[in-house]
C-alpha cells in the first residue's frame, strides 16, 4: 500500500495546483514532495534488506490476459525511490528564483514526472513498467518543449523522436516476451517473475536484447545513441534538465539491470562485450569533447556522458563490484549532476552568462559558493572520502574484472575528468578579478537550503557508502544469481 | 618461505588514535569556517597547536611502542564491503607509520609555527592554515591505514591540499595552471596506483597489508604478477615523488607560499611514494626487476635534476630540483634494496630540506618577494641567523661529515655500490653537483655584494622569531641527526635496528639480494671518495662565485648549446606539450566539430530524415505537433494492448 501511496500522492498533488495559482504553487509543490520523502524515508526505515520485494500490491489489471497491476520494493527499487524523492524537492527548491511562465502547470508536470519516474522504479510487470516509462516522459516533453531556451522546438523533437523509437522497440520486445510466457501452454503473464522463468533460446535472447535494451541505451544514453543529450540539456529549463540528468538517465540504467539482465542473459552474453566497448568508447570520447566546451552545462552534459559509460560498463561487467558500484553511482551522480547544474545556474542567474571565457574571478566575493563547487566538483572527479569515489572504485574494478585493459583504458576518466573539471573551475572561478568580481553576491538562503543537502550526501556516501550498499546487496545478489543460472 | 603472522588487533579504547588525524581535521573545519572572523595569528596558532596534540599523541604511541615493538591494527570502522571485497578503515601502528607520524606532526608542527610569521600579512590567512591542517590530516591518513586503498585515500587526499596550496594565490594565472598540473599529472600516477590496487586484490583477494604479504610470502621470487603489481604501484610513485617521466610538476608547483614547498613539496608529501615502496617491501623484494627499474629511474632522476639545479636563478627552483633529485636518491635506495637507508635519507632530507625552503622563505621574505639570485647577494649580513641556518643545511646535503646528510647518502652510496658499480658512480656524479649546485646558491644569495634595488636593502631585515625558531630547530636536526643511524665504524644504527622488523620476510625471502656487511677497508674508501666528491664540489663553487666573483647572466644572454639545454630544462615541458597536450585538445576540438556533429548527429538525422520523409504521421511531426503524436502513441499502447486482449 505503502509503494501505491508514494504514486497517488504526486499525482493527487498535481491536481490540486490546478487550483492554485502564482507563487503558492511552488510552495504546495515543494511542501507536496516533502512529504513524499517523508514516505520514502519512513519505507527505507520499515524495509527489511532482502531480494525479496516488499510493500507488494498486485491488483488485477487485465488479469484475464495475465497483465496485473504489479509493483514493489526490493532494496535496488528502495534505492532509486529514496533518489527520486531526494532530489525533487531540491529541483524545485532551486527552481524558486526562476519566475516561470504559468507556474502551477510547471509543477504539476514535474510532480507528474516524479509518479512517472517512481512508477518506472515499482514496477514489477512488464506493461505496468512500459505505462510509467512512457508517463514519465510526457512531462518532460512539455517542460522541455514549453520552458526551454531558443532551439527548444528543434531539440525537443529530436529527444521526442529518439525516445519514442526507442520505446517503441522496448515494447515489441515485451509483447513478445510475453506471448513466449504462453509458449508451453502456461497461462501468459507479464510478470517480472515470469520474465525470469522464460528462458529463451540464445539465438531468440541475442534479438530480444536489442529490442529491449534499445530503449534503454537511448535513455541513458549509451555512445553513439546520445546526440539529443547535450542539446536537450543545454535547452532544457535547469528543472528539467536536472529531472533528465539527476533520475531520468537511472531508467535506463534500472531498466537494463531489471528488464534486461535477468530476462535474457544468453542476450547479454553474447552482446555483451558490444556494449562495454561502446559504453568505454562513451567515456573517453564524453571526457574529451567536455575539455574544450565553452558552455558550463554543455560540459557538464558532456562529463554526464562521460560517466554514464562508465556506469553502463559496470552494468555489463556483470560482477558483484560493478553491479554494486553501478548502484552507489547513480545515487551519486544523481546527486552530483544535479548540484553541477543548479552551479552552473546560480551562476548564469548572477553573472547573465554561463560561458566559462567571459567569467573568471568570482571566488574573491564568493567563498560560500566556491566551496559549494568544489566540494561537488571533488565529488564528480572521484576524490575519495567523496560519493564519487566510492561508485567510481568499484566501476573501475568491475570493468578491471572483466578485462584489464578496458578497466586501464576506462580509468583514464579519473584523469581527464580532473582536467576538464578543475580547467572550468579555474576559468570560472579564479584568475585576475573580472566585471563580476566585485559584484557577485554570495549565495543566498534558499541556494544554500539546496546545496548543504548535496554536500551532506557527497560525504555521507562517500564516508559510510554502506548505509546504502547494504540495502541492495540481496537484490544484487539476486541479481547476479538469475545472471550466471 | 617463512609465513608472516597476522598482526593483533588492538582492544582498547581506539580515541587516542582517532584523534591523531582528526585533531589537524577539527582545525581545518575551524579555520575553513570561520575564515575572515578569525585574525591571522590565532588562526596560526589553532593551526599549530592542532599538530602540535597529533605529535604529542604519536610521540606517546611511539615511546609505548619502544617498550612493547609489536605492531598492530587499529579498526575503526566498515567502510566499504561488496561480496569478497572488504575495506576496512583501521590503522596500522608499526615502525613505519610510527616514524612517518613523527616526522609529519613534528617537521609539519615547526612549518605551522613559522606560517604565523611568513603569512602574517595575507589577507587569507585562515584559509591557508585550515588548508595546510587539512594535509596534514591527509597525509596522516596516508600513513597510517593497514590497506591500499585507505592509503589511496590519504594519497589523493594530500593531492587535493597541494592543489589548494599551490593556487593558494588564486589570481594569478600562471600559479592556478601550476596547480591543475599538478593535480593532473599525479593523477596519471594514480591510475596506475589504482591499477595495482585491483591487481592485488584479484590476486590476493584481500587489499589489508598484513594478509596481503602474508599470501605474497607465498610466492616464488621473480612471479609475473608481483612484478606487474610492483610496476603499477610504482607509477603512483613517480607521480606523487616526481621521478622520471613524471616529474615535472614539482618544479612549478613552486608557485605556492614557501612554508607549503617545504612541508608538502620537500619534506612529507613527496616521500610518499617511498612510503609506499617501504610498506610493500615484501612485494619488491619477489620483483627483482621492479627492483631495477625503481633503481635505475631514481638514479638518472637524480643525475638529470642536479644538472638542471646547476643552471638555475630563482632560489625556490634551484630547492625544486635538488628535491626531486634527492627523491631519485630514496628510489636508487630502495631500488638496491637499501630499504632503512631510504627511510633514513626521507628523515635526513626532511630536515635540511624543510631547513633551506623556510631559509629560502626568510631570504624572499627580506627582499621583499624577490626570488631571483641575480638579485641578491651578500644577505649574510643582513641575515645571520638565515644565513647560519642555510649554511648548516648546505653542507648536510653535501654530505660532509658529520652533518646528517652525510651518513643518510653514504649509506645509500655503500648499497649501490655493493649492487652495481655503475649506479655508485651515478650517485656519486650527483653528490658532486649537488654540493656544487646547493653551494653556488649559498654563495651568490649570501655572499659578494648586494645586487637589488635600493629600496630592497633598505628594507632588509632579519626575519621575527616564529620564523627564526622553527630554522634554528631544523638546523640542529640536520647537523646532528645523523647520528640515530651511524654507520658501525661510526657508532651505531639505532635508526636500522628499530626497523629491521619491517624487512624480516624481505630477507628471508632473497637473502642473497640483501647483501652482506662490506669490509671494513672498502667502507672507509666508499666514505673517501663520496666526502672528496662533496668537498670537491664546495671549493668549485667558491672558486668560481667567490674567488672569481661569477655571475650568472641574465635572461637573453647567449649560452652554450649544453647550458642553454640545461637552463631550458631539456625541453621537457615542450616535450610534453606537444605530445600530450596539444594532440589532447585538438582530439578534443575534432571529436566535437567533426565526428560529433557530422559523423554521429549526421548519421542519426539523415535516418530521422528518411522515415519521416516516408510518413504522412511524421510529417506532422515537423509541422510541430506534438500532441498529436503523443495522442497517436497513447491509441497505439491501447490498441496493442487491446490486440493482445482480444486474441486471448
Amino acid at each position: 500500500m505503502l509503494t501505491a501511496l508514494l504514486l497517488i500522492w504526486p499525482v493527487a498533488a498535481a491536481l490540486l495546483l490546478h487550483f492554485v495559482r502564482g507563487s503558492a504553487a511552488r510552495a504546495l509543490a515543494f511542501g507536496a514532495s516533502l512529504v513524499e520523502l517523508a514516505l520514502a524515508v519512513y519505507m527505507s526505515v520499515v524495509f527489511v534488506p532482502s531480494a525479496q520485494p516488499q510493500f507488494e500490491l498486485n491488483l488485477p489489471w487485465l488479469a484475464s490476459a495475465g497483465i496485473n497491476f504489479h509493483i514493489g520494493v526490493d532494496g535496488l527499487s528502495l534505492l532509486l525511490v529514496l533518489l527520486t524523492t531526494f532530489l525533487v524537492p531540491l529541483i524545485l527548491l532551486a527552481s524558486f528564483r526562476h519566475d516561470y511562465e504559468n507556474p502551477s502547470a510547471f509543477y504539476a508536470l514535474v510532480l507528474f514526472m516524479q509518479t512517472g519516474l517512481l512508477g518506472v522504479f515499482v514496477a514489477l510487470d512488464a506493461f505496468v513498467f512500459y505505462f510509467f516509462w512512457e508517463v514519465a516522459l510526457i512531462p518532460i516533453y512539455f517542460l522541455a518543449g514549453v520552458w526551454g531556451g531558443e532551439r527548444r522546438v528543434q531539440v525537443t523533437l529530436k529527444f521526442f523522436i529518439y525516445t519514442v523509437v526507442g520505446s517503441l522497440f522496448m515494447l515489441a520486445g515485451f509483447v513478445y516476451l510475453y506471448y513466449m510466457t504462453g509458449a508451453n501452454g502456461a497461462a501468459r503473464s507479464s510478470d517480472l517473475e515470469a520474465f525470469y522463468n522464460l528462458r529463451l533460446s540464445a539465438a531468440d535472447q541475442a534479438w530480444v536484447f536489442w529490442l529491449v535494451f534499445a530503449a534503454f541505451a537511448v535513455k541513458m544514453p549509451i555512445f553513439p545513441l546520445h546526440t539529443w543529450q547535450p542539446d536537450t540539456y543545454t535547452e532544457a529549463p535547469t528543472p528539467a534538465t536536472m529531472l533528465l540528468s539527476g533520475i531520468m538517465l537511472k531508467m535506463g540504467i534500472y531498466g537494463t539491470m531489471r528488464w534486461v539482465l535477468p530476462v535474457v542473459p544468453l542476450g547479454v552474453s553474447q552482446w555483451g562485450w558490444l556494449v562495454m566497448i561502446l559504453s568505454v568508447i562513451g567515456i573517453i570520447y564524453g571526457a574529451l569533447i567536455a575539455i574544450r566546451q565553452r558552455d558550463m552545462k554543455r560540459l557538464i552534459a558532456f562529463s554526464s556522458l562521460s560517466h554514464v559509460g562508465l556506469m553502463a560498463a559496470g552494468v555489463f561487467s556483470l560482477t558483484a563490484v560493478g553491479l554494486q558500484g553501478t548502484t552507489i553511482q547513480m545515487l551519486a551522480h544523481g546527486v552530483n549532476v544535479v548540484g553541477m547544474f543548479f552551479i552552473a545556474d546560480i551562476i548564469q542567474r548572477r553573472t547573465g552568462t554561463r560561458m566559462i571565457p567571459e567569467l573568471g574571478g568570482l571566488t574573491r566575493s564568493t567563498p560560500l559558493l566556491s566551496v559549494s563547487f568544489l566540494v561537488i566538483l571533488l565529488g564528480t572527479v572521484a576524490l575519495p572520502l567523496t560519493n564519487g569515489f566510492v561508485g567510481e572504485f568499484l566501476l573501475l574494478m568491475g570493468v578491471y574484472q572483466y578485462n584489464a585493459w578496458l578497466g586501464a583504458v576506462a580509468g583514464l576518466t579519473i584523469i581527464f575528468g580532473a582536467v576538464y573539471l578543475l580547467r572550468m573551475f579555474q576559468r570560472v572561478m579564479l584568475g585576475p578579478d573580472s566585471s563580476f568580481s566585485d559584484v557577485i553576491k554570495d549565495l543566498t538562503a534558499s541556494e544554500l537550503a539546496v546545496l548543504i543537502p548535496i554536500i551532506v550526501l557527497v560525504f555521507w556516501i562517500g564516508l559510510f557508502p554502506g548505509t546504502f550498499l547494504h540495502l541492495s546487496e540481496p537484490a544484487v545478489n539476486k541479481l547476479l544469481v538469475l545472471i550466471n543460472r | 618461505m617463512a609465513e608472516q603472522a597476522p598482526l593483533a588487533v588492538f582492544a582498547g579504547s581506539p580515541l587516542l588514535y582517532i584523534l591523531i588525524p582528526l585533531l589537524p581535521f577539527l582545525g581545518f573545519l575551524i579555520n575553513g569556517l570561520l575564515n575572515r572572523r578569525l585574525s591571522g595569528t590565532v588562526a596560526g596558532l589553532i593551526g599549530s597547536a592542532t599538530v602540535l596534540g597529533s605529535f604529542l599523541i604519536s610521540l606517546t604511541l611511539f615511546l609505548r611502542f619502544l617498550g612493547n615493538p609489536v605492531p598492530y591494527t587499529v579498526h575503526l570502522f566498515e567502510w566499504i564491503n561488496v561480496g569478497s571485497l572488504r575495506i576496512p578503515f583501521s590503522y596500522q601502528i608499526d615502525q613505519l607509520s610510527l616514524i612517518m607520524l613523527l616526522l609529519v606532526t613534528g617537521v609539519g608542527f615547526l612549518i605551522h609555527v613559522y606560517s604565523i610569521g611568513y603569512m602574517h600579512h595575507d589577507a587569507n590567512v585562515g584559509k591557508f592554515f585550515s588548508f595546510l591542517n587539512l594535509f596534514v590530516f591527509s597525509m596522516l591518513v596516508l600513513v597510517l591505514g593497514s590497506n591500499y586503498v585507505i592509503l589511496f585515500i590519504g594519497w589523493e587526499g594530500v593531492g587535493l591540499c597541494s592543489y589548494l596550496l599551490i593556487g593558494f594565490w588564486n589570481k594569478n594565472h600562471n600559479y592556478n595552471n601550476a596547480a591543475k598540473k599538478a593535480f593532473i599529472i599525479n593523477r596519471i600516477g594514480d591510475l596506475g596506483f589504482l591499477l595495482g590496487i585491483f591487481l592485488i586484490y584479484f590476486t590476493f583477494d584481500t587489499v589489508q597489508y598484513g594478509e596481503v604479504f602474508q599470501k605474497a610470502s607465498q610466492l616464488q621470487v621473480g612471479a609475473g604478477v608481483v612484478t606487474a603489481i610492483t610496476l603499477l604501484l610504482f607509477v603512483g610513485a613517480m607521480g606523487k615523488s616526481a621521478q622520471l617521466p613524471l616529474y615535472t610538476w614539482l618544479p612549478d608547483a613552486m608557485a605556492g607560499p614557501t612554508p607549503v614547498s617545504a612541508l608538502i613539496h620537500a619534506a612529507t608529501m613527496v616521500t610518499a611514494g617511498i612510503y609506499m615502496v617501504l610498506r610493500s617491501n615484501v612485494l619488491y623484494t619477489l620483483a627483482p626487476d621492479t627492483l631495477n627499474v625503481v633503481a635505475w629511474i631514481g638514479a638518472l632522476t637524480a643525475l638529470f635534476a642536479a644538472t638542471i639545479g646547476l643552471a638555475q636563478n630563482d632560489i625556490k627552483k634551484v630547492l625544486a630540483y635538488s628535491t626531486v633529485s634527492q627523491l631519485g636518491y630514496m628510489f636508487l635506495a630502495l631500488g638496491v634494496m637499501g630499504y632503512s637507508s631510504s627511510l633514513f635519507h626521507v628523515l635526513t632530507h626532511a630536515f635540511f630540506k624543510a631547513l633551506m625552503f623556510l631559509g629560502a622563505g626568510s631570504v624572499i621574505h627580506a627582499m621583499s618577494n624577490e626570488q631571483d639570485i641575480r638579485r641578491m647577494g651578500g644577505l649574510r649580513k643582513a641575515l645571520p641567523i638565515t644565513f647560519l641556518t642555510f649554511l648548516i643545511g648546505c653542507i648536510a646535503i653535501s654530505g660532509i661529515p658529520p652533518f646528517s646528510g652525510f651518513f643518510s647518502k653514504d649509506e645509500i652510496l655503500a648499497h649501490a655500490y655493493e649492487h652495481n658499480k655503475v649506479l655508485w658512480g651515478i650517485g656519486l656524479l650527483t653528490a658532486f653537483l649537488t654540493a656544487f649546485y646547493m653551494f653556488r646558491l649559498l654563495f651568490l644569495t649570501f655572499f659578494g655584494e648586494f645586487r637589488g634595488t635600493e629600496e630592497q636593502k633598505h628594507h632588509l631585515h632579519e626575519s621575527p622569531a616564529s620564523m627564526t625558531l622553527p630554522l634554528i630547530i631544523l638546523a640542529v636536526l640536520a647537523a646532528i641527526g645523523g647520528f640515530m643511524n651511524a654507520p658501525l665504524v661510526l657508532g651505531r644504527g639505532y635508526l636500522a635496528d628499530f626497523l629491521a622488523p619491517l624487512f624480516t620476510y624481505s630477507r628471508q625471502i632473497n637473502p642473497e639480494a640483501f647483501g652482506g656487511e662490506i669490509d671494513h677497508a672498502t667502507e672507509y674508501m666508499l666514505i673517501g671518495l663520496s666526502v672528496a666528491a662533496g668537498v670537491l664540489g664546495i671549493v668549485l663553487a667558491y672558486v668560481l662565485y667567490v674567488a672569481k666573483r661569477t655571475r650568472p647572466v641574465e635572461e637573453e644572454a647567449q649560452r652554450g648549446a649544453f647550458e642553454k639545454l640545461v637552463y631550458h630544462k631539456y625541453y621537457v615541458d615542450e616535450l610534453y606539450d606537444a605530445l600530450f597536450v596539444k594532440p589532447s585538445m585538438f582530439l578534443s576540438r575534432t571529436l566535437h566539430d567533426f565526428v560529433e556533429k557530422r559523423v554521429v548527429d549526421g548519421a542519426v538525422t539523415g535516418v530521422g530524415r528518411g522515415v519521416m520523409g516516408s510518413s504522412q504521421l511524421l510529417r506532422n511531426l515537423q509541422t510541430g505537433k506534438v500532441e498529436t503524436y503523443l495522442l497517436l502513441m497513447v491509441l497505439g499502447i491501447v490498441v496493442v494492448l487491446a490486440l493482445n486482449f482480444i486474441r486471448l
